[in-house]
């Protein structure tokens, strides 16, 4: 097999052939590290790449399978990491400048997980500044595309994990989401992506955005796949006291369910106005299919969904504010001399964030200060009450609300960089999840016909019911099959331009 | 609900102060009308009655986190490792410039 074919496998299937000792982990990690060399000048989703480390950690999984000691699915798979997930001993920067060249004392507890499970970690991923950002063009260091039309952005702010695992760079990766981070990109992209239930996932060693919202989760190709990466970093840890110690369910067991006695709400105003129409047919014929497999479909009410970007811009930015209160060029990256101990922290900051950054740390700042707590920080987390309560109403008649991820496929960059509040507003089917803390996943579900670009469906499942929603999404996979390969990159030297359907 | 909202040249940089961050007069208008429009829109949450609702102050239900784990030392990171990132450092201390002139 030659070692594009390779690449093009998902995950699990590698896998299998690792574990058969039809295809070594060394053949895969240099094939991949081959594709990252020869189409990351164009396309942008690595940071770093950690060549060398990778080739040992496939030849140590090789001996591993020589010896009959293979440790899961995940031993021997060429995996890479968004840039906020913090590596021991390799450089980690969130895409800002104000951590350029910081080298991490310690790993994540994803990244240690993953590492014991045996994949290789080809390097750190692209991402908008400090995770703020639904395009990726936030990022300090350069921007990521799309690799169906490298004119267009991969989303935001896990546009690199997204354009990473669609390119056949990686087979798997994880990002991170705090209103729609995994999603949105995934499903501009073409791939699965799933943010867990808060909790699920540890956060130790993951730099912070907004504490009460953010989660890690994988993205993959396969729906199987992401399954695969979840197990692998699910569970409690004793150092997140924000981690649920319930028992990890069995994902890939659940792949085998059908969609068959399902009940799947579908909120009516999510599929009308604001949603291109391309768009919403596709999410249309997939829940016709949810309906042929046996699946019921109910309608459910989702009345605070028009506050809901109100109460999350407040909410994160306030605990973004906060968090990023930590970066004052003091005990870890960038310091900018200055008149005094004050001028240096301002200075330091001032150099040191972009633009978005700093609108979210006044906006956080303004929300909390003096006079105006109640009226925005207080009032938000009230809102949040009320969308917890829309969601506990529906899962009442429902196991899983599908819907949109995004109102468009993926727009051109530079087209709302000026305009911070139609950049927020698209986000107005992912943040709900967050702020009801539930376990939500883009799962592809065809191409838009006005562009030929990826449509992503929705799941949002009850609080740790990730098995329902990788369940329901195998089931769309089945019928669907997952997205094909984006061809833009290889069309070799061609200039960035709108693709059009083969 | 009547007007937009607009923050004033001084309060935005009244912020950045409170933020430990410097505006040029551009970013002070650009990002005063950009927040402007933000807060413009957030005033939708005006229009609910929030009497009787309480707060979500933490992400997970009662009964959802688990005990808190024993209060007992632990080895943490080395002197040499906390340090390691420093941008100015003197033996085992963090090196700031002056704090009183």
């Amino acid at each position: 097999m030659i070692a594009g074919e390779l690449l093009d496998l998902p995950l699990l299937e590698l896998s299998a052939r690792l574990s058969g000792r039809r295809a070594s982990s060394r053949e895969a990690t240099e094939a991949a590290l081959t594709r990252v060399e020869a189409t990351d000048g164009r396309l942008g989703a690595f940071l770093r790449v950690t060549a060398e480390r990778a080739l040992a950690q496939a030849d140590a999984a090789d001996r591993r399978t020589a010896r009959g000691e293979r440790r899961g699915p995940l031993d021997g798979v060429p995996i890479a990491l968004k840039d906020n997930i913090l590596t021991r001993g390799v450089e980690t920067t969130c895409a800002s400048r104000i951590l350029a060249g910081f080298i991490p004392p310690y790993d994540a507890a994803v990244a240690e997980r993953l590492e014991a499970g045996g994949a290789v970690v080809l390097g750190k991923l692209n991402m908008d500044e400090l995770a703020m950002g639904s395009s990726c063009e936030n990022s300090a260091v350069k921007p990521c595309r799309n690799p169906w039309d490298l004119s267009r952005t991969p989303g935001g702010s896990s546009g690199g994990s997204a354009a990473a695992v669609a390119a056949r760079q990686v087979f798997g990766a994880l990002g991170t989401d705090t209103g729609g981070s995994i999603r949105e990109p995934a499903s501009f992209c073409g791939v699965v992506g799933l943010k867990p239930t808060y909790g699920r996932v540890s956060r130790y060693g993951v730099i912070a955005f907004a504490s009460s919202l953010d989660q890690v989760g994988p993205l993959a190709r396969t729906v199987g796949d992401a399954a695969a990466l979840l197990g692998a970093v699910a569970g409690h840890d004793p150092r997140d006291m924000t981690s649920s110690a319930r028992p990890v369910d069995d994902y890939l067991g659940a792949l085998e369910g059908s969609a068959k006695g399902l009940t799947v709400g579908v909120v009516r105003a999510w599929l009308e106005g604001g949603v291109e129409a391309g768009v919403a047919a596709r999410v249309r014929e997939a829940l016709a299919v949810y309906e042929r497999l046996g699946a019921r479909l109910v309608e459910v009410a989702m009345p605070h969904t028009r506050h809901a970007i109100a109460a999350y811009y407040l909410i994160a930015s306030a605990e973004a504010s906060s968090n990023l209160a930590r970066y004052d060029g003091v005990r870890y990256g960038l310091r900018v001399r200055a008149a005094g101990l004050r001028g240096t922290y301002v200075a330091t900051r001032t150099e040191g964030f972009g633009a978005e950054a700093k609108r979210r740390i006044m906006l956080g700042t303004y929300a909390l200060s003096a006079g105006y707590y109640d009226a925005y920080y207080l009032r938000a987390q009230k809102v949040r009450t009320l969308l917890r309560r829309d969601f506990d109403a529906a899962f009442g008649r429902c196991d899983l609300i599908a819907g949109p991820v995004t109102p468009g496929v993926a727009f051109p960059l530079g087209e709302r960089v000026d305009d911070p509040l139609a950049m927020y507003l698209a986000d107005v089917f992912t943040v709900t999840a967050n702020l009801a803390a539930l376990p939500a996943l883009s799962v592809p579900c065809g191409l838009d016909p006005a562009t030929a670009l990826p449509v992503g469906l929705q799941l949002v499942g009850r609080p740790f019911d990730e098995a329902t929603l990788l369940r329901a999404a195998r089931a769309l996979e089945r019928e669907l099959g997952p997205a094909p390969a984006p061809r833009a990159l290889d069309r070799a030297a061609s200039p960035p331009g709108p693709e059009r359907p083969a | 609900m009547s007007g937009g909202v607009t923050l004033s040249r001084e309060k935005v940089r009244a912020i950045a102060a409170l933020a430990r961050l410097e505006l040029t007069p551009e970013e002070e208008a650009l990002f005063g009308s950009q927040l402007s429009a933000v807060l413009d829109h957030v005033r939708v949450l005006e229009e609910l009655d929030l009497s009787g609702v309480e707060p979500m102050t933490h992400a997970l239900g009662a009964g959802e986190l688990p005990a808190l784990r024993p209060d007992e030392a632990r080895p943490g990171l080395e002197p040499s490792e906390a340090l390691a990132n420093a941008p100015a450092r003197e033996g085992t201390f963090f090196k700031v410039p002056r704090i009183l002139e």
